[in-house]
């Protein structure tokens, strides 16, 4: 019996863990490129679960459709966002373009009480066989489950696959350490970074999306708690480093999940798990566990 | 007799106050090696960055096959066929030595061309080709120099720019290097170098500019300046 409540555990702990790995991709590669943290990133989340809820209650579309057409207009609104607000602080002081995400991030919560409303919608958009329950000996999974891993499994793969294998990937990692030499290289940096962007938040909304489903409400402030933690999970493995980003938030998800199993006496204290990892780990190794290598020979 | 490939014609160069270049012409010829030679906080890697785009704040004109391109942005010249070896090396310390080298032929769709170019620098570099999977960061900084001329030569750039390539290294290193350049001249390519080893880039130049305080003092053949007393006198350490 322990062992099938270990092994429940372990997926649900996996589900989480990869719904803020994907959140906190956008985080790290935003701020592996441009040194900056995006904190409108959660809300941008929310925002392409709006997209994708709208497009299918408001203009019927089947359920798929809608969700591709939430995460593409989560991507578009990342793109203007960095074209409009980042874009030209990018040689202004560090200082300037964190409280320009601050204040953007309370700009898109805001906007979305106003548009949206502020009472909670139910994300009941998608077909009712998302929630069978499959019963392998004494493990209950839901189909919703597989659907969640798996398409988690393949971004990711697809994101290792851009930076690591591609051109393009290869740029992204270049102006993470110097912009201006990667312009010499012929490359267009501007048009990079808005790519970079658009994946993050296209990833973001892909994660929000699924949250939704296994969270099923909406409201403008849902961006907020899984922001904050693929956050932290940026920072466990290193923010900028992508194979960081998957290893903090597998290694958040999956804490998280057992702790809360295994002591549910402290369920309450659920999102304390998330700093506590974080203060210590950064007290034994204050760049997380992947080093992100920024210095340069000279 | 050959004709002008790069024409400078009156090129300032601004930070804030500083008026760092003023006011320079400088013919680059075909199939030439034209030298840059100056003390330090001359204006020379002002000026190379001023070429590439990637000093904006400047006035003149810089003419590239006939073409006014002072306004272009560095992704635009690189494309032209100007390609810049920077000052300090600026590899990608994070990429391994054939990724800096596939960065440098980034923008490039002639797949079976990058190929053969990539066969060639590993040909003129020895050293980099066996060590292709290892992270630029850590190769030394001699590597790190042949590592920058390679890969500005992945961009196969008909003017190779060079901004002080010797610079920290040992003579041995530095008589390769030179090697190399006369090595990139022989294959019908035209140079830029910037230089404070005056006399190693005289020797192997056509042309030299003296830069002084952003004015260019002396100009001439490369052999006629290695035999001018002033030149001898402030940039060979000769006394005259
Ligand atoms: N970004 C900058 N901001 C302010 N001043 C600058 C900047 N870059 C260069 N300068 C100034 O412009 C002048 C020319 O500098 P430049 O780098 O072109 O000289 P250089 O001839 O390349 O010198 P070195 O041989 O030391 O590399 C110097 O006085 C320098 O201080
Ligand atoms: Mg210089």
């Amino acid at each position: 019996m322990w062992l099938t409540d270990f092994a429940q555990n372990l997926i649900n702990g996996t589900l989480l863990g990869g719904l803020y790995a994907l959140i906190a991709i956008g985080y790290t590669m935003v701020y592996g490129i441009l040194r900056l943290i995006n904190f409108a990133h959660g809300d941008i989340l929310m925002w392409g679960v709006y997209f994708a809820l709208y497009a299918v209650v408001a203009f019927g579309m089947p359920w798929w459709l809608g969700f591709l057409v939430g995460i593409a207009l989560a991507g578009f609104l990342g793109f203007g966002i960095e074209k409009i607000a980042y874009r030209p602080l990018r040689n202004a002081p560090r200082i300037s373009s964190l409280i320009t995400a601050i204040g953007m991030s309370f700009f898109l919560e805001s906007l979305a009480v106003v548009v949206f409303g502020g009472i909670p919608k139910s994300f009941n958009i998608y077909p009712k066989f998302f929630n069978h329950t499959l019963i392998f000996g004494h493990l209950r999974i839901q189909t919703l489950t597989f659907f969640i891993l798996g398409i988690t499994f393949l971004l990711l793969l697809g994101v290792l696959w851009l930076l690591y294998r591609t051109k393009t990937g290869t740029a992204m990692r270049a102006i993470a350490t110097d912009i201006p030499t990667t312009s010499l290289m012929g490359a267009n940096v501007d048009r990079i970074i808005s790519l970079t962007f658009i994946i993050g938040s296209m990833l973001a909304a892909t994660s929000g999306i699924m949250w939704a489903m296994r969270y099923p409400q909406v409201q403008p402030y849902m961006g907020f708690v899984p922001g904050m933690k693929a956050f932290v999970a940026a920072v466990i493995g290193g923010i900028g480093s992508v194979p960081g980003a998957l290893v903090g938030g597998f290694l958040l998800g999956m804490t998280e999940i057992l702790v809360v199993g295994f002591f549910p006496n402290l369920a309450g204290y659920r999102d304390v798990f998330a700093y506590v990892i974080l203060i210590v780990l950064l007290m034994f190794r204050p760049t997380g566990i992947f080093t992100v290598y920024s210095e340069q020979k000279v | 007799m050959s004709d002008v490939l790069l024409e400078i014609k009156k090129l300032n160069v601004f930070y804030g106050a500083i008026h760092a270049v003023k006011g320079i012409d400088i013919d680059v010829k075909k199939g030439e090696i034209t030298t840059l030679i100056g003390a330090n906080g001359a204006g020379k890697t002002s000026t190379l960055n001023s070429i590439v785009g990637l000093v904006r704040n400047k006035k003149g004109n810089i003419i590239y096959k006939g073409k006014e391109v002072s306004h272009l942005k560095p992704d635009a010249i690189v494309k032209s066929g100007i390609a810049l070896a920077p000052e300090g090396r600026r590899i990608f310390p994070n990429l391994t030595v054939e990724e800096n080298l596939q960065m440098g032929a980034f923008f490039r769709k002639d797949v079976a061309e990058v190929k053969r170019d990539l066969k060639w620098v590993l040909e003129l570099f020895p050293r980099l080709k066996e060590r292709l999977k290892q992270m630029g960061g850590t190769l030394s900084g001699g590597e790190q120099q042949m590592l920058a001329i390679a890969r500005a030569l992945m961009a196969n750039p008909q003017i190779l720019m060079m901004d002080e390539p010797s610079l920290g290294l040992a003579p041995l290193l530095v008589k390769e290097v030179f090697g190399v350049i006369k090595r990139v001249k022989r294959e019908g390519k035209t140079v830029l170098l910037v230089e404070q080893n005056a006399a190693a880039a005289l020797s192997i130049a056509d042309y030299g500019y003296v830069l002084e305080t952003g004015n260019i003092v002396l100009k001439g053949k490369g052999k006629e300046l290695l035999a001018n007393d002033e030149v001898r006198r402030a940039y060979l350490g000769v006394t005259v």
